[in-house]
């Protein structure tokens, strides 16, 4: 199944009530996916917006009615729903957002990149805000994760990023669904769905009282915590006698872990760490590996942006090195074991 | 073991549907496989490609720089992908369209007139299939069976078109052996 319609599937299989969304590629099948299989379904709804504005504000609306509710773009498409983000985050409201992320700045290329998780991870719109941010690096994970999107948004009422990449969306890989459409979904107790038999409820986007405001925040904050002790997310290859670990997120993770391989053939003690969550960002496990790993290689398809993590991570308490290639160039496996191999006699591993 | 295979020619010919059999029926052997299709700016009637990967491990990357085999449809794709294939690699070309000649000496061309071979049979339109036949013959990739139980469950119930397609498939699949080769 090609990755794009495997987050569709998934989103369904989650109980996605409604999807709203504009064109652009590389996560036009994915708009294509949900108007086919979506549409049709008694219930649901999908609408092609005239905007990526448009699209957020509806999901805005349909996640105030209670519904289980997506939207997908790319890049520059997401740089247009940040504003509908922040307002998601500050009405504590959940929605499942799709970045099929490609090489920008601007425009762009239409391939794979990594660029935008500097605009996922600190959430790209104004305010004092979060959203949780899952990196799939297969088409497995496509569907995995889009499936845990759902559940997280619902669990603590905020957007949830599933930041993809151009090459997961095109590529086709076999995967399994590992669940069914949830017969009764969760009632939310801030939905607005008809005030009959109880007091109305109001929310707010706009409010004067600045001590209402900071409690608001105050609750944020509170929760954001929460989610970092809950749902932090990573997978752990070989690093058990690694003397040099690579960090590595999506589809760059896939690439490295290849490279790695090559490297274990050739007797070099290489391991990764692949985050799952950006945000929660795995940092306590980084300085946990730290205290025996002294060399950390970040491997990313940008200039290194989830590097400032890693070093905010690590302090100096290990040394941190970068490979990266941006714009929509995907560096092949031989050559990121080129890169680990040069970095391991350089700092004398061996 | 891993092995990349591009398949390449012009818009229409059905080489992103070789490449999807290919996938498909790798699948059925329970091979780990992935399939990229070209993905740039392209137009109606231009060129298109796709890449398969097929492994008995977890595959790194989807993307082929140098691949094992090449399946060239028409004359500008073994002039893009030529110099591509992994040293002693296979490079099967449609000799039926391509007249130019392949300079490497460190590759092995197979050459099959797989437009000729369906113009014959009078459906031009499975030339793809043809080739395909050759190619799983030669590469030992997957087997016949597997690749048309694929393109049975791809084609659903239209039997007529499974049909036509499996004698396509049966066709090239047999070209080495009436050739004399």
């Amino acid at each position: 199944m090609y990755g794009n319609h495997a987050i569709g599937e998934a989103a369904i299989r989650a109980g996605c009530q409604c999807y709203f969304g504009y064109p652009i590629t590389p996560q036009n099948e994915l708009t294509e996916y949900m108007a086919t299989h979506l549409g049709r379904r008694k219930g649901c709804c999908f609408i092609q917006a005239e905007s990526e504005t448009a699209a957020i504000s509806m999901v805005y609306g349909a996640s105030l009615a209670g519904a289980r509710v997506m939207t997908s773009s790319s890049s520059p498409g997401m740089s247009l729903k940040q504003e509908g983000i922040s307002y998601l985050a500050g009405n504590e409201l959940p929605a499942v957002i799709v970045d099929v992320c490609r090489g920008g700045p601007a425009l762009g290329s239409i391939v794979a990149g990594q660029s935008d998780y500097f605009q996922a991870t600190r959430g790209g719109g104004h305010g004092d805000y979060r959203t949780i941010v899952l990196a799939p690096s297969s088409v497995q994970e496509l569907a995995d994760l889009t499936h845990l999107a759902f559940d997280l948004a619902d669990k603590y009422l905020s957007p949830v990023v599933v930041l993809a990449d151009g090459m997961l969306g095109q590529m086709m890989e076999p995967l399994e669904f590992k669940h069914e459409a949830p017969e009764v979904l969760p009632v939310r107790d801030n939905a607005l769905r008809g005030a009959r038999g109880r007091p109305s409820r109001i929310v707010r986007t706009c409010n004067s009282n600045t001590n209402e405001i900071e409690e608001l925040n105050w609750s944020l904050y509170r929760r954001y915590q929460l989610i970092k002790k809950e749902e932090t997310s990573y997978e752990t290859f070989l690093t058990d006698d690694a003397e040099l670990v690579v960090v590595a997120f999506g589809i760059a993770a896939r690439i490295a872990k290849g490279a790695i391989k090559t490297a274990r053939t050739e007797g070099l003690k290489v391991g990764m760490l692949r985050p799952v969550t950006l945000w929660p960002f795995p940092s306590a496990k980084l300085a946990e590996l730290s205290n025996k790993v002294k060399n950390f290689l970040v491997v990313e398809l940008n200039m290194g942006q989830m590097l400032e993590d890693v070093q905010l991570a690590l302090g100096d308490k290990a040394e941190v090195s970068f490979y990266g290639r941006p714009g929509g160039v995907i560096p092949t496996p031989s050559e990121v074991a080129r890169v680990i191999a040069r970095l391991y006699y350089q700092k004398g591993l061996k | 073991m891993l092995i990349k295979t591009i398949f390449a020619g012009f818009g229409g010919q059905g080489v992103l549907s070789m490449g999807l059999n290919l996938a498909q029926a790798a699948m059925l052997e329970g091979k780990n496989v992935t399939y990229l299709p070209s993905y740039g700016i392209e137009v109606r009637g231009g060129t298109a490609n796709c890449t398969v990967a097929i492994s008995d491990e977890e595959i790194a990357s989807p993307v082929a720089s140098a691949p094992e085999f090449v399946v060239a449809m028409n004359q500008p794709s073994v002039v893009r992908f030529q110099n591509q294939v992994q040293s002693g690699g296979v490079l099967f070309i449609n000799s039926s369209l391509v007249d130019v000649e392949v300079v490497r000496g460190d590759i092995e061309v197979v050459a099959v007139p797989a437009s000729g071979i369906a113009e014959k049979m009078r459906s031009p339109r499975s030339a793809n299939m043809v080739m395909m036949g050759a190619f799983v013959k030669k590469s030992n990739l997957v087997s016949l069976p597997a690749v048309i139980d694929g393109l049975a469950a791809a084609l659903k119930n239209k039997t007529k078109l499974i049909a036509v397609n499996k004698k396509a498939l049966t066709a090239g699949y047999d070209f080495f052996e009436s050739e004399g080769a």
